[in-house]
C-alpha cells in the first residue's frame, strides 16, 4: 500500500513550516535543506510506524530534530562556526530591511545550546505546547519548561551585547526596552 | 568567532536590561520583544517557497513505494 493522497497532501502542507523549523536549527538554508529532505525519505519509509489520526506534523518534526541531532554530535566543531557564513547563504533583497534583522536573530539564536534552541523554537514559535515539544525532543515536560525559559534570557544577553544598535533601531523595540530598563 | 561587542554610549538596551532579575526571570517586556521577534522571523521563514524538489521527491518515493508493494 501507498502513502496515499491525501497522507501526501498533508506532509506536503507541513513542508514550509518543516523547512522553517530546520532553517531555524541548523542556522543555514542549504544544511536545512539538506535535513528536510533526509527527513523526508525518512519519513515515506517508515510512513507504517505512522499512526493515522495521531499528529503528523509531531511526527515530522520527531524525524528532523533526531536527525540533526545526530548529525549536530557528529559536526558539532563545524556547527559552531557559523559566524560570517550565515549571510552568505540566505537571500536578502536590499530593501528588506526586516530581512537582516532576522538574519541577526537566526545567528543569535544558532548560539544558544542546541537543547534550549530547539526548545525555544518548538514552543515560542512551531506552536507546539510543552507536552507536544517535550515528546518530539525525547524530555520531561518540566525540563522542557527550564530549557525555553533558561533560552530566553540567554538569547535576551546574546541579542542585547551583540545587536544593540540593532534594536536600536526599531522605535517599539526601543520603547520597550528602555521601559523595561526604569523598573 | 568574534568576541562580545561592547554597547555603544547611549544604546538604550544594554546586557543588564536583560539580565534575569533576582527571581532568574526575564522582565515580561523583553519576553514579549523576544516572542515577537522570534515569531516574526520564522513565519518569514514559513511564507518563503518551498523548493520544487521536496514535491517531486514525495512523489518519486510514493512511486517507488507503490511499485515496491503491489
Amino acid at each position: 500500500m501507498g502513502t496515499g493522497v491525501s497522507l501526501r497532501d498533508d506532509i506536503l502542507a507541513t513542508l514550509p513550516r518543516l523547512r522553517a523549523f530546520a532553517i531555524s536549527l541548523s542556522g543555514k538554508v542549504d544544511r536545512a535543506d539538506d535535513l528536510v529532505q533526509e527527513t523526508l525519505v525518512r519519513a515515506l519509509t517508515s510512513i507504517d510506524s505512522f499512526r493515522p489520526g495521531t499528529n503528523l506534523q509531531a511526527w515530522l518534526f520527531t524525524i528532523l530534530r533526531n536527525q540533526f541531532r545526530s548529525e549536530y554530535r557528529k559536526r558539532r566543531r563545524e556547527v559552531e562556526d557559523i559566524d560570517g557564513r550565515l549571510t552568505g547563504t540566505l537571500k536578502t533583497p536590499p530593501e528588506q530591511q526586516s530581512r537582516l534583522e532576522f538574519q541577526e536573530f537566526r545567528r543569535a539564536l544558532t548560539k544558544l545550546p542546541a537543547n534550549q534552541r530547539e526548545a525555544l523554537i518548538l514552543v515560542g514559535a512551531s506552536g507546539f505546547s510543552y507536552e507536544e515539544a517535550a515528546q518530539i525532543c525525547g524530555c520531561a515536560v518540566g525540563t522542557m519548561k527550564s530549557r525555553v525559559s533558561r533560552a530566553r534570557v540567554d538569547l535576551s544577553e546574546i541579542l542585547s551585547i551583540e545587536s544593540a544598535d540593532d534594536f536600536g533601531q526599531d522605535v517599539q523595540t526601543r520603547a520597550v526596552m528602555a521601559g523595561a530598563s526604569s523598573r | 568567532m568574534a568576541g562580545p561587542k561592547l554597547v555603544k554610549p547611549g544604546a538604550k538596551m544594554n546586557v543588564s536590561d536583560a539580565r534575569p532579575d533576582s527571581n532568574g526571570t526575564l522582565g515580561r517586556d523583553v519576553q514579549d520583544v523576544i516572542g515577537q521577534q522570534l515569531r516574526a522571523m520564522y513565519d518569514d521563514l514559513v511564507n518563503q517557497a518551498v523548493p520544487d524538489r521536496f514535491t517531486k521527491l514525495l512523489e518519486k518515493l510514493e512511486k517507488r513505494d507503490d511499485e515496491g508493494k503491489h
